[in-house]
């Protein structure tokens, strides 16, 4: 499903933090995902977030195909990832910061 | 950073303008957060509807108190309650604060570009206590900071006396754009901002500021386009939009 997005009705991945931080023990946000459609490779906080959709659904800003979806039933997560190939986890480096400074 | 939903006490109300307000937050446990993150914010009503808004934190404390600005959405489920209900010694379901990518590092050395249209300053506020704030050994400190601020009249600005204080600093400088309506005297009759006005305002691309741009989806994308015609480097921008209707998670505010 690609050229559909309303130009302006979406947000930053980053506003998907609270929900995917009781996944993740990391921001997961921060990580570098590639896109398997285009092969866009990029944080995951650039994706684009569709408030709207079902579920939680964070799309490619190159070409907006589903990067991750998270379904929360209640008492059960579904978390689907087959629209990412590849994804970088950096290591934490302290305990008081989840996620290590970015490069300059 | 605390996972899951917490319960955090109402521990300071202020009102910043006719339609925004401070509330300050007693959230045990915590011990301080990164500039720029936002905290979930969960109502639930008797009838176990439940409505999720994720809200900037504003404040930059090492302790378990956060302040949160909250515009009211005239149409929105949970912004009235908070501009208007919520009392000193109330509690509130929070999750967070989250968010490790829309942050400033006062280890990073580069110096910091920040943009806001409207309510979109809350989390930049953040970056700038943060800043002021910072430990001087840390290489962020010395740092240059820039805020742009687009605002519709003078009755809109936020903590209007803490950036005239903070723009005291030889660090800092704040400029702001009045959309609406310009106080007195001002030598900018009030508009839209325009590609060249924030070219003049802002830090060059040969200075490779880091760059943050929080505001309207439709401010967001606006500008962060221009940035990038202007030579700014895409990678160097990191953008927070808020979204536009309020009716859904995630929206702001």
């Amino acid at each position: 499903m690609t050229g559909d997005l309303d130009r302006y009705d979406y947000l930053d991945g980053n506003a998907a933090a609270g929900p995917l931080s009781e996944i993740f023990a990391i921001d997961v946000l921060s990580a570098r995902g590639r896109c398997a459609a285009c092969g866009r490779t990029d944080a995951m906080a650039t994706a684009r977030l569709l408030p709207h959709s079902h579920g939680l659904l964070l799309r490619c800003p190159g070409c907006s195909a589903i990067l991750l979806r998270l379904v929360d039933t209640g008492h059960s997560v579904c978390l689907d990832l087959h629209g990412l190939s590849f994804l970088e986890l950096r290591r934490q480096q302290n305990g008081s910061q989840p996620n290590p400074p970015q490069p300059t | 950073m605390r996972t899951g939903w917490n319960v955090a006490e109402v521990i300071g109300v202020t009102q910043e303008t006719p339609t925004a307000r401070t509330l300050r937050l007693r959230l045990p446990g915590l011990a301080g957060h990164r500039a720029g993150q936002h905290v979930d914010v969960r109502l639930s009503a008797p009838d176990g509807y439940t409505a999720v808004r994720s809200y900037s934190v504003a404040s930059a404390w090492p302790g378990d108190e956060l302040d949160l600005t909250v515009e009211e959405l005239s149409d929105g489920e949970v912004s009235p309650y908070l501009v208007h209900q919520v009392a000193v010694g109330d509690r509130l379901e929070v999750r967070g604060p989250v968010g490790g990518w829309f942050v400033w590092d006062p280890a990073d050395p580069s110096p910091v570009q920040l943009i806001a249209g409207g309510s979109g300053v809350v989390p930049l506020m953040a970056m700038l206590r943060a800043h002021a704030t910072a430990d001087p050994r840390s290489p962020g400190a010395a740092a240059p900071f820039r805020l742009l601020y687009s605002v519709r009249s003078p009755a809109a600005v936020y903590y209007r006396a803490e950036l005239d204080a903070l723009a005291r600093s030889p660090l800092v400088d704040v400029t702001l754009v009045y959309t609406r309506e310009a106080p007195p005297g001002s030598r900018r009759p009030p508009g839209r901002l325009e590609a060249p006005a924030l070219a003049a305002s802002t830090l060059t691309p040969a200075e490779n500021p880091a760059v943050f741009v929080c505001g309207a989806t439709a401010f967001v994308e606006t500008v962060a386009d221009w940035l990038i015609e202007a030579g700014h480097s895409a990678s160097r921008i990191k953008t927070e939009r808020y979204g536009g209707t309020g009716t859904s998670p995630g929206t702001r505010p």
